[in-house]
């Protein structure tokens, strides 16, 4: 058993800087009992509010996605706003978008498992769950691009009388195994940590409710062999979905990167500029889900607490500054590369008739997170957080328009340069959103948003010690 | 990725006259008859999704009374080293052995543009819909040509159509296609003649000896495409400079 410990800025301190440890929530734990019924309670409790939002919603999604979607595979992408040259529209982009989002839940839950950073015990299950709903809208995103969606099996490696594969040299097939096997693993990533909080609610409820957890809880009871079974599962999976996210991100850029006679894609910086960029909105977008959830659940004030956010937002200024200097390098390629076309588009970018988007995505990734992120008071405030983390995210939607039908509008032949217009791409991308929050409102009252196991597991590692004169945070590890 | 740079033994090939092209667009109606292309109606091709094989792109150089027009037909080059293949994720976009063309199966394509998107010439065709053939268009569509749906992708094929007939008519005669007697629509109806087709393949073909022409280009050669496709300068660059 290994011990680490850290010293508190304490006795050294001002006073007016001294750190409350009852302020952290590894050091200010509850009984079980109480915890369980804490999470069991904000699960259970609904308001009018809550049906009414679910119910415009679900309007919502009946109609900007499923009649708007029927619409479009019944007229067919005319009723888009692609055209030439700008073959790719919206749906591209909120598919890059989506997948942003979806690397919040593994960046923010496995990364930070694997290298055992204590502060993501609270919430890494409303992150994976991120993860999963996000990957729903990737795929339905790339469906909505499709112009023949009914043959979209073609893609499928799977044997047929005609001995037909699909083509492996084509970036979108790597996209479509990529993207499968990370919802695979990502879903399998999310269940496995869910066990223990299934099996705990299953203990607590009655009704439907029992029988719903009983089956998802596979049985689980608690046993050392269990949890040594689970343990070692979770650790596998943990390992496994990271490798898998950084590849997910660098093959949707290889979309565009391998495409190799296009102005502003053919850049061989994309690989790594798209990661960042994911974790960049992914992780914004973990910190509003934060904000909305301690706002609205009961009983979340005590596990989402300030010192997650002050967290997270240093996470968030170190990933802007990572952003913008992958940013840089590939802004160099088009403004030091000497390559005319690619002159041309830069220009366009940042002179042409949509420059507001080039000097968005400047703004909302790099500068408001500069200006506010240094400082603790702002990092501290949750609705500034999620201002912020809003911000960043429009800033990031805007970058992957910027990088899409914005960047396809230049290419070699002048004759053929066309500015792009969305149509029934904006009820669909409304639609996705809707989508979302939906089936995360309905999951937030159907799961233990909670871990709450981690969240005792890891109460129970912390302790405070007294080395001399100083008190120190203390953190025995556990396995 | 790792093909020797050489040209491979292309058999059909084309050269365009930039001097002698009018820009009549002729030869964009007679593809359009030859090979069913949909007719967009005003909106959709105002909006940038007029449905041409073949178009004519017209540039403006100097300023008035100074001003010079220049044409330049814009198809498929069939390109040896096409950028559209390799990224076609169900190979509904390949290269076909015998004619040395890119060829495009209708059936197979389910639509993800990557192809258009990769093309440096911008000569695919996307069908955004079901287009409608008012009468009496709809009796003149020619029988050796499918009639393509909407949701899929299409380009120029060098009417393969003719080419086949062409070498099915040599072999059953038992003798090897002349030259000049596969002509595709564009050539067949230009009334400058400033579209040669043939087999690049026959160094005494009109088309080979055309194509070695001092006035001779590619475009964007810099992306090493390898296209089958040979323009003639035109204008006053003709003489002066090259």
């Amino acid at each position: 058993m290994a011990v680490t410990a850290k010293s508190l800025p304490l006795t050294d301190a001002e006073p007016s800087e001294r750190e409350d440890p009852g302020e952290h929530l590894m050091l200010d734990p509850r009984p079980r009992g109480e915890m369980n019924a804490m999470v069991m309670e904000s699960m259970q409790t609904t308001s009018r509010g809550f049906w009414g939002l679910t119910l415009i919603l679900g309007l919502v999604v009946a109609i900007c996605l499923f009649v708007a979607w029927g619409y479009l595979i019944a007229e067919g992408l005319g009723v888009s706003g692609a055209n030439r040259p700008s073959y790719w529209e919206l749906f591209l982009v909120n598919t890059v978008y989506w997948i942003g989002i979806a690397h919040a839940g593994t960046f923010v839950s496995a990364l930070l498992r694997v290298l055992k950073v204590e502060f993501r015990r609270p919430f890494t299950r409303a992150a994976e769950l991120m993860t999963a709903f996000a990957l729903i809208n990737v795929g339905l995103s790339v469906f909505m691009h499709l112009g023949r969606v009914w043959l979209a099996y073609w893609l499928i490696p799977y044997p047929n009388e005609r001995g037909l594969w699909p083509n492996f040299h084509s970036p979108l097939s790597w996209d479509f195994l990529a993207i499968s096997t990370y919802l695979v693993a990502s879903t399998l990533y999310l269940i496995l940590p869910l066990i223990p909080d299934l099996a705990m609610a299953r203990d607590r409820s009655t009704g439907w409710r029992k029988i719903f957890y009983r089956i998802l809880a596979v049985g689980f009871r608690g046993t050392e062999a269990e949890w040594t079974h689970l343990k070692a599962a979770m650790n596998i999976f943990a390992f496994t979905v990271l490798p898998i996210m950084f590849i997910v991100s660098t093959i949707v850029s290889w979309d565009f990167a391998m495409a190799t006679s296009r102005p502003g894609w053919t850049s061989s910086i994309f690989g790594p500029y798209f990661v960042v960029g994911a974790v960049h909105c992914g992780v914004a977008a973990v910190v509003m889900v934060l904000y909305i959830i301690r706002k609205t659940m009961k009983n979340m004030k005590y596990f989402i607490r300030l010192e997650h956010f002050d967290a997270l937002g240093k996470l968030m200024l170190v990933i802007s500054i990572l952003w913008a200097y992958f940013f840089f390098n590939d802004y160099m390629v088009s403004w030091y590369g000497g390559d005319t076309v690619s002159k041309i588009l830069q220009k366009f970018l940042e002179q042409g008739p949509v420059f507001w988007v080039f000097f968005t995505v400047l703004i909302c990734n790099a500068l408001v997170p500069w200006l506010t992120l240094w400082n603790k008071k702002v990092r501290r405030t949750p609705g500034a957080m999620f201002v912020i983390g809003m911000l960043i995210n429009v800033g990031m939607w805007f970058e992957r328009f910027m990088i899409i039908p914005l960047s396809l509008t230049i290419n070699h032949m002048p004759f053929t340069w066309r500015i792009y217009v969305p149509k029934i791409e904006i009820p669909l991308t409304i639609g996705t959103f809707a989508l979302f929050f939906l089936l995360y409102m309905i999951a937030s009252r159907l799961i233990p948003l909670i871990p709450v196991w981690e969240v005792q597991e890891g109460q129970m590692a912390h302790s405070l010690r007294k080395v001399g004169k100083a008190t120190v945070i203390s953190t025995t590890e556990i396995e | 990725m790792a093909t020797p740079n050489h040209e491979p033994q292309g058999k059909w090939g084309m050269v365009i006259d930039q001097d002698l092209c009018t820009g009549c667009q002729a030869c964009v109606t007679a593809c359009a008859m030859e090979n069913n292309i949909s007719f967009v109606g005003e909106e959709d091709a105002g909006y940038g999704r007029n449905m041409q094989w073949i178009r004519i792109e017209r540039f403006w150089t100097g300023a008035f009374p100074g001003v010079s027009t220049n044409f330049q037909p814009m198809l498929c080059q069939q390109c040896g080293k096409a950028p559209c293949e390799p990224v076609c994720p169900v190979f509904a976009s390949v290269h076909s052995d015998a004619e040395q063309l890119n060829v495009q199966v209708y059936n197979r394509c389910v639509g993800t543009r990557y192809c258009a998107n990769n093309c440096p010439y911008q000569v695919r065709e996307f069908n955004w819909r079901d287009y409608p053939r008012p009468e009496p268009l709809n009796n003149q569509l020619n029988p050796d040509v499918t009639v393509r749906r909407r949701g899929i992708m299409e380009k120029c094929t060098f009417c393969i159509q003719r080419i086949r007939r062409g070498e099915e008519q040599a072999n059953a005669e038992g003798r090897a296609v002349m030259d000049g007697e596969v002509v595709p629509a564009c050539a067949q109806a230009c009334p400058a003649n400033a579209i040669v087709f043939g087999r690049l393949d026959d160094p005494e073909s009109h088309v080979a000896q055309l194509a070695a022409s001092q006035r001779g280009y590619k475009m964007l050669e810099d992306l090493d495409t390898l296209p089958r496709v040979t323009y003639l300068k035109g204008g006053s660059s003709h003489g002066s400079n090259g």
